[in-house]
């Protein structure tokens, strides 16, 4: 089975699974997304048709939520937070630092496929500003240099 | 969007039976509850600011421009989202209010390029009202900040473009779509300052689903969408209200000129069968009336191997009338005759029907409805008395259960079946009687259909007579209605034939192919959910049994009560735009106008004292029956207005070869169809544009059409006829169309009160319009039906298979459709860009047969029946089932009724175009009649350029 072919027949069953639900667009893509790392674009024409949607709507509704993404992610997703606790305790200067580091803008992906950037906006984790998630490790008191060696650590790893 | 010309309230009207009166700037005000307050105050003259608002769709409150303060109300509500209430007090302008709508003005016009003078909106633009109307003097905000002027233009539609940078984001395109046409096409990509219009998946408009109906070019506030030809030429001066000369639904346009150039076509609020929609047809696609295929000098030649000649107006007339008087005096009175169609006028088809009948002296006359809705005007004449559908277009908004038979309306009624999926977005059950998945079967957001019965081509008989053994055996029957409204004595009859198990659901499903527990559903749905509507298309009518499907469905309407009042009904879906028209003109050989026999010794008396002249008391000739007499020798003059038999009509090989053997074809037309390429003389027509008169659409309403431009050729079409009269001896002096219509009134009952004094004054009129019904009618047979008794007629419908069946030969049935894109002959949309969309026809056809004979998609085959071969592209689909094939007709080298044979109704002779038995396969060149006919085509254009340019 080819990939296109595999990844169609995950978005078949998991639409299908769903549709009867009251609004079930959303839990329809949470679940692609969790199957799949992201939803890709010709998974929307089925999903509308399964839904009697256009494509036009639901590719509104993804491109609203910017959790939702149209392109596969990296290996691993660095969610930086962007909230007012950090940006106090400095966390611009650090979102320059990181771009400049993974040269990537925010919902990108590095070319070699190693890391995406997300903003996030509060992890809960104000008393430890400026704040990181990856994957389900998050870093509290995040500097240049720290945020550095946590990459290098995670590049040598994967 | 639209010169400003027409009010725009803001929102749409609410229908309450509560009236609320409040106070709006110290003036009261009384208004249906959940009117908006904004509606309301533009009711007495007090437009609010806004932007986002518009009344054509639903109030959203982004703009905020429209803010107003409510006294004892916290904050600034938006008037468009804010309903009225009793005693309510509003202030629409004051200090407080201008200054939060300079701010908000402000923004916008932050991120918008400041070009007005050079823009093409320039004018007639809501934004730049806007700035003017909140007194905006000055922008602090820094244009070298975030914006989004370099965006990139969408020119990808042929007729309008869409320039992001210049969109404000209010989301009246994206509603529009939705609400007005029912395409959801549009939507907005992201959110806050990354939102954007986007069709699609963030694609071309030309890649999304849009259907190019142009609803969101007008609702647009600026000129981010906008018509390229205003881009083009600027902006139009003087508009004209008029009505699309393209399908049955009979759109109301704005003719917005500059000089006697039309700039747009814009529908017209107003008008009662749109709304202010339109199709891409209507709004976009008349080109053709100026394209340089028009022939403006009449023209003549003696053989059809000669070149043509252009002559005057005078030689070209008086050559036809000595050529159609010199045979009739070879060949007898009865070897000449004249057909007419259905896209004339009504005085047009009148005139030509006076024609033959006073001016040629028989009844040889005939209109194209011969070919589509003939058994529509037997059957419901014969069951209801009248030939006609029985409801408005509006209607539709008040049924429960719509079925929809053998029509495509998303497609072919593209403004009605805008209207219908509103319907069906609110709730009404869908129920589709068609061998193919037509969109509305689950291809339309928001649509499904509860039940498709997809039945065989050809057995549409056996599903009726199957819905009807349900009601009657299940007792589904409206009793009361039967008892108070039909004639009972023929309903006991029916009951008894149509209880007979032969046409229980469980037997019919061996004929028909639907499962049976489908037919009884769908039966039950339609007799017991309230309101139940019948729409129905050639689906029905061209069959071997046309007739008889009409009668069952006028049957099945009756004995569930389903007539006389809103939301229910029979409705036949009218090809074209003037279908109904032109059968009520008496363009058929049996009938004068207002359906009344030619046997019919008072009504002929009647013609007779007023037409001063001996009229002929046996039917004429039908279409058909021309072409034989002519393949016979016996029929050799033909006068043909506006339509194209050599293309249209089935058996294609067969009607050539009557046009060939006839001795002189005038066509009058406004291109070198394909029937002119076999004429002797050619009369210039006139386009829809360049005349006055009126089309009757699918609802009986009488529309005008009005001259914008000066014909091109210089007579308008009704003139040429009364020329060709006066040249064959039968004087007709009519100075304008009015007169014409003066003439149907005295002599037709049912048009007895239509005027264009009346006309201009109500905008259209329904009829029957008669000293009973002074306005019209929108809802006919309410307290009793038109039969002679008044009473509703049940009649037998047995059905009987059509003689075109399946054999080892040819085991696939063909069966025809339109497509939203191209018009009938395509004569017209084929010299538009339309051809964007569709330029080939195609044959689907389902999967499974198309891998039994090896063939994939793309692939040329031949299609193959007992009348001829012809060679299209395959489109593989699963819309069709297994053993069914199906094709559009829109281009004359596609030669789909090289295929059609010449089995017809039984009643009527209407062609039997939805059932041919063919074989399919793959082949590498076009069939042997296409290159005979591409051959003729191009000498015929070749005669036609010697003609013209050595003259």
């Amino acid at each position: 089975m080819t990939e296109t072919v595999s990844t169609q027949s995950t978005v078949k069953e998991i639409t299908r699974a769903l549709k009867h639900k009251p609004g079930a667009l959303l839990p329809i893509l949470h679940d692609i997304q969790h199957a799949l790392g992201y939803i890709p674009a010709d998974s929307i024409p089925v999903i509308a048709s399964e839904l009697q949607l256009s494509r036009a709507e639901v590719h509104g509704v993804i491109s609203f939520y910017h959790y939702f993404r149209e392109t596969p992610p990296g290996k691993q997703t660095i969610h930086l937070c962007r909230a007012e606790s950090c940006q106090a305790m400095g966390s611009k200067k650090l979102e320059e630092h990181v771009k400049a580091k993974l040269s990537i803008d925010y919902h990108e992906t590095t070319p070699d496929g190693k890391f995406s950037l997300e903003p996030v906006y509060c992890l809960g984790m104000c008393s430890c500003s400026p704040s990181m998630q990856i994957g389900n490790d998050v870093y509290g008191r995040v500097s240049n240099e720290s945020f550095d060696s946590v990459i290098d650590e995670r590049e040598a790893l994967s | 969007m639209s010169l400003n010309k027409e009010k725009d309230f803001g929102t749409p009207a609410r229908e309450a039976d509560t009236l609320v009166t409040l106070e709006i700037d110290g003036f009261q005000v009384t208004a249906p509850a959940g009117t908006s307050v904004m509606r309301a105050a533009a009711g007495i003259g007090i437009d609010i600011p806004k932007l986002c608002a518009t009344d054509s769709i639903e109030p959203f409150g982004s703009c905020r421009l429209c803010v107003v303060q409510i006294e004892g109300a916290r904050g600034m509500p938006a008037s468009c989202t804010t309903p009225v209430a009793e005693g309510m007090k509003i202030v629409t302008q004051n200090k407080r209010l201008a200054h939060v709508r300079r701010g908000i003005m402000e923004l916008y016009i932050s991120d918008h390029p400041l070009d007005c003078l050079t823009c093409s909106a320039n004018g007639d633009c809501e934004l730049q009202d806007m700035a003017g109307a909140v007194g905006l003097r000055e922008i602090r905000y820094n244009p070298q900040g975030k914006n989004h002027l370099q965006a990139i233009k969408d020119e990808s539609n042929p007729y309008f473009s869409f320039d992001p940078s210049k969109c404000i984001v209010c989301s009246r395109c994206v509603r529009a779509c939705e609400e007005t046409q029912g395409t959801f096409a549009l939507t907005i990509d992201g959110r806050g300052f990354d939102s954007k219009v986007s069709p699609g998946q963030n694609e071309a408009f030309m890649d999304s689903e849009c259907v190019s109906c142009g609803a969101c070019v007008q609702a647009c506030p600026t000129a981010a969408l906008m018509e390229k030809s205003v881009i083009e030429h600027g902006t139009p001066e003087h508009a004209t209200v008029t009505t699309c000369a393209y399908c049955g639904v009979g759109c109301s346009f704005r003719a917005e000129m500059k000089g006697d150039q039309l700039i747009r076509m814009v529908p017209h609020k107003d008008g009662k069968a749109n709304h202010g929609h339109s199709c891409v047809k209507g709004r976009f696609a008349f080109g053709y009336a100026t394209h340089k295929d028009r022939i403006t000098t009449p023209m003549i030649r003696k053989s059809i191997t000669d070149p043509w000649q252009e002559v005057g107006w005078e030689e070209a007339i008086n050559y036809a009338a000595s050529e159609l008087k010199r045979i009739q005096a070879q060949y007898g009175k009865d070897s000449i005759g004249g057909i007419t169609s259905s896209r004339c006028t009504n005085e047009e088809t009148y005139l030509v029907q006076k024609l033959v009948r006073a001016g040629f002296g028989n009844n040889n006359v005939d209109t194209c409805a011969r070919v589509c809705h003939s058994p529509t005007g037997y059957g419901l004449k014969q069951t209801f008395g009248e030939s006609s559908g029985t409801q408005n277009f509006d209607s539709v908004m008040k049924s429960d259960v719509i079925m929809v038979i053998g029509a495509n309306p998303t497609d072919g009624h593209p403004v009605f079946g805008s209207l219908m999926k509103k319907r069906l977005r609110q709730g009404a059950k869908l129920i589709v009687v068609d061998p193919r998945e037509i969109d509305l079967v689950k291809n339309s957001p928001h649509v499904k259909a509860d039940y498709h019965l997809k039945l065989r081509p050809g057995t549409n008989v056996a599903l009726i007579n199957a819905l009807g053994h349900v009601v009657v055996t299940e007792n589904l029957l409206d009793e009361v209605f039967i008892e108070e409204r039909c004639d009972t004595a023929a309903f006991a009859k029916w009951k008894i034939f149509i209880a007979d198990p032969r046409h229980a659901p469980e037997q019919a499903e061996a004929v028909t192919g639907v499962p049976a527990a489908d037919v009884r559903a769908a039966a039950r749905l339609y007799a017991t959910a309230g309101n139940g509507a019948i729409y129905y298309g050639l689906g029905v009518t061209e069959h071997s049994q046309g007739s008889t499907t009409v009668i069952g469905i006028a049957n099945l309407a009756m004995a569930t009560g389903n007539l006389g009042r809103e939301g229910v009904g029979v409705n036949p879906l009218r090809g074209q735009n003037n279908v109904q028209g032109s059968c009520d003109m008496g363009s058929f050989p049996h009938e004068f106008p207002g359906y009344r026999h030619v046997s019919d010794d008072d009504t002929r008396r009647l013609f007779e004292n007023d037409w001063n002249v001996i009229l002929e008391s046996e039917p004429g000739l039908r279409i058909p029956n021309m072409f034989d007499a002519a393949s016979d020798g016996t029929f050799m003059g033909l006068y043909v207005e506006g339509e194209d038999i050599a293309q249209s009509d089935p058996d294609i090989q067969h009607v050539h070869h009557a046009l060939r053997s006839m001795e002189c074809v005038i066509v009058q037309d406004l291109f070198l169809n394909e029937t002119a390429k076999f004429a002797h003389v050619f009369l210039p027509g006139s386009s829809f544009l360049e005349k006055n008169g009126t089309f009757t659409n699918a609802e009986r309403r009488i529309s005008p059409v009005r001259k914008v431009m000066k014909p091109l050729a210089g007579y308008e079409d009704w003139q040429v006829t009364q020329l060709l009269a006066n040249a064959m001896g039968y004087p007709m002096n009519y100075s304008h169309p009015s007169q014409i219509m003066d003439e149907i009134a005295r002599l037709t009952p049912t048009f007895a009160g239509v005027s264009y004094e009346k006309i201009d004054r109500l905008g259209s009129i329904q009829w029957p319009c008669n000293e009973e019904n002074p306005a019209g009618t929108p809802t006919m047979h309410a307290h009793e039906f038109m039969r002679p008794n008044g009473k509703g007629l049940f009649m037998l419908t047995e059905y009987v298979a059509t003689e075109e069946r399946t054999t080892r030969m040819f085991p696939l049935i063909l069966t025809t459709g339109r497509i939203l894109s191209q018009y009938n002959v395509g004569a017209q949309t084929r010299r538009t860009e339309n051809v964007a969309w569709h330029a080939e026809d195609r044959l689907e056809i389902h999967p499974h047969d198309a891998e039994d004979r090896g063939i994939i998609d793309g692939d040329w085959v031949g299609i193959k029946s007992r009348s001829g071969e012809t060679v299209l592209r395959a489109l593989i689909s699963e819309r069709v089932q297994p053993g069914v094939v199906y094709t559009t007709f829109h281009f004359p080298e596609s030669g789909a009724n090289v295929i059609t044979t010449d089995n017809s109704d039984w009643a009527t002779n209407c062609p039997e175009y939805k059932v041919t038995p063919v074989q399919v396969s793959k082949v590498t060149q076009p069939s042997e009649w296409q290159k005979q006919y591409s051959d003729f085509s191009k000498q015929q254009l070749e005669l036609l350029e010697q003609g013209t340019h050595h003259a």
